[in-house]
């Protein structure tokens, strides 16, 4: 049986859902996982963890993983690694976690893949390239553990009910491996839904023209009631959105039942990162735009028409 | 303050592989990576504000030589370029190892890259440099400037965005959008072609056993997404009304 680690993120909110699907991967090809959390929290998001399957999690609450950006968590990792000897660590496919990943590659000399969508076993995992238009199985050699990035919402986390095994970690970093430190963090207050929770996500693309146009959106996401808005990196990087609307390869995955993209035109980056939504509708004036031969329902036209009169329609259904 | 800055050559288009399902990468058009640009562009800038030198490093194919015109053009100094044949088909790691040897032959004060390659997205490469190097990092920065640590940083999260002091020397990788890069002049671009490019060979890095721990074993296309109805202007509203009330989230 083979030893899989999770390395599960630990968010202000608890464990971030991603490592749940982790510990559903994991348990395809062991049957007892162990999730390794650090970070204020760790200790408490055990319990879910258990819930989903770790059988042990080593747990530091300390706060030097999170004022510090990936290098304590390599650290400790690669110690406990040592003593331990696992055949896999699985990261989800995350900043904060790729660095983590990263850092402890260039210790102990692993194999490192990023990008999978699923595993067979400690050497053996499938990734999608090019938009998702590519399979391809990729065999990993070198020391063990091998490291493994998924890519989230790669399968549904499946709970089994248990409970973990917490095993304390002590937090022993030296000053030389801590490197940059956290001196001042902002959070954007967030209104409605998570992206990656909606059922219906509207996103929007380079043909708004610029920020004042999300506002119509908005107002189609109150409309239907429990939709998410986000973006394409077009519209992020022109600054129109903040970076958490970003949905893509570089970004956020979303799976909802209904996607609505407005003047998005269906850039490889973006797709990856949409292309699971149960129905896809496009909006754009560019009859050449790829996302409209992909999506359920593509609609050649100017969004600042369609997208004010779908929201009276919707509100004329609802009868409000 | 001496800044390296990566570069990777990209197929110009969607990549295509080669019967060894490797990206095919020599004999393709090519060019430099959009991604490496804003980090080029913030290296730039500091250098203009704040003196110091700026070195484009980057591991391919000899075509990768294009790429390192580009970002000499655009006004790096100085390029080095490592390429062997024996690195075809390098993973990661061994990407890292070279980046980090190269790197290491001229004393520098910070290594910019982009946050992830535009062909293949793995994002780990320039971590695992500092980490070979032993010295810090922040990845995903949107704004940096000197301060008496060293730098201060502003890092995207999906929450906002934290601030970091970080010691030099480091690693930085640069978010697109975060500076707008600039387009070479008629005069850069003919300044580039008298501008060093040190091409080190892989004993001068001292390097060997650089063999790939990853191969890909099987490539297959992916189920064909099929594509619905394309419909006009004034039917449109109603057509998305009705799929979203068969969705029942209306």
């Amino acid at each position: 049986m083979a030893g899989a680690w999770v390395f599960a993120e630990i968010t202000p909110d608890g464990p971030h859902p991603a490592a749940f699907e982790l510990l559903t991967h994991a348990r395809s090809f062991d049957d007892d996982p162990t999730a390794i959390a650090l970070g204020p929290g760790a200790t408490e998001a055990a319990v879910e963890l258990g819930t989903h399957g770790a059988a042990t999690v080593y747990a530091s609450d300390d706060p030097v993983f999170t004022e510090h950006p990936g290098r304590p968590a390599a650290h400790v990792l690669a110690g406990l690694i040592e003593a331990q000897t696992p055949d896999v660590v699985l990261f989800a496919q995350t900043y904060d976690s790729r660095d983590v990943a990263g850092r402890l590659q260039g210790r102990i000399g692993s194999a490192l893949m990023g990008n999978a969508t699923s595993i067979a076993d400690p050497r053996h995992a499938r990734a999608e390239i090019f938009g998702g238009t590519k399979i391809v199985d990729v065999e990993l050699a070198g020391p063990s553990p091998t490291l493994i990035l998924l890519r989230p919402k790669s399968i549904a986390a499946e709970p089994t009910g248990g409970t973990a095994r917490v095993v304390p970690v002590d937090a022993d970093v030296p000053e030389d491996v801590r490197g940059a430190r956290v001196v001042e963090r902002h959070e954007e207050a967030a209104t409605g839904p998570r992206l990656e929770d909606a059922k219906v996500v509207l996103a929007g693309g380079r043909g708004l023209g610029g920020p004042d146009a999300f506002a119509m959106l908005d107002e189609l996401a109150s409309a239907i009631g429990g939709a998410a808005v986000g973006a394409s990196r077009a519209a992020v990087d022109a600054g129109w959105v903040p970076y958490s609307y970003q949905i893509g390869q570089t970004g956020k995955t979303v799976k909802p039942e209904v996607y609505l993209a407005a003047g998005i035109s269906g850039a490889l980056q973006h797709i990856v990162g949409m292309k699971g939504a149960k129905r896809i509708v496009a909006i754009n004036k560019d009859a050449d735009a790829p996302l409209l031969a992909m999506a359920d329902l593509g609609v050649v036209g100017d969004l600042f028409q369609v997208l004010p009169a779908l929201t009276e329609e919707i509100r004329r259904r609802k009868g409000s | 303050m001496n800044v390296v800055v990566c570069a990777k050559l990209v197929p110009t288009g969607t990549p295509t592989l080669g019967p060894d399902h490797l990206v095919q990468r020599s004999g393709v058009e090519g060019m430099l990576d959009p991604g490496d640009e804003y980090g080029l562009e913030l290296a730039l800038q500091l250098t203009e504000q704040h003196g110091g030198d700026v070195t484009v490093v980057s591991m391919g194919p000899e075509e990768a030589g294009q790429a390192l015109q580009r970002a000499l053009a655009m006004g790096a100094g100085r390029g080095m370029l490592v390429s062997d044949p024996a690195l075809r088909g390098a993973d990661a790691l061994v990407t890292a190892r070279v980046l980090a040897a190269a790197m290491a032959r001229y004393p520098f004060d910070l290594v910019v890259a982009g946050v992830e390659s535009t062909d293949g997205y793995t994002g780990t490469v320039p971590v695992t440099v500092a980490e070979i190097l032993g010295i810090a990092s922040v990845t995903a920065v949107r704004r940096l400037e000197p301060s008496d640590a060293g730098v201060r940083i502003e890092r995207m999260t999906e929450r906002g965005y934290d601030v970091y002091e970080c010691p030099l020397p480091a690693v930085v990788t640069v978010t697109a959008g975060s500076v707008e890069p600039r387009y070479p002049s008629l005069k850069g671009i003919m300044q580039a072609k008298q501008k060093p490019v040190d091409r080190p060979s892989l004993q001068d890095l001292g390097l060997s056993d650089l063999a790939a721990t990853q191969t890909v074993t099987a490539v297959t296309d992916a189920p064909a997404t099929s594509g619905g109805e394309v419909v006009q202007g004034d039917e449109a509203v109603g057509r998305i009304a009705d799929l979203l009330a068969e969705a029942k989230v209306i």
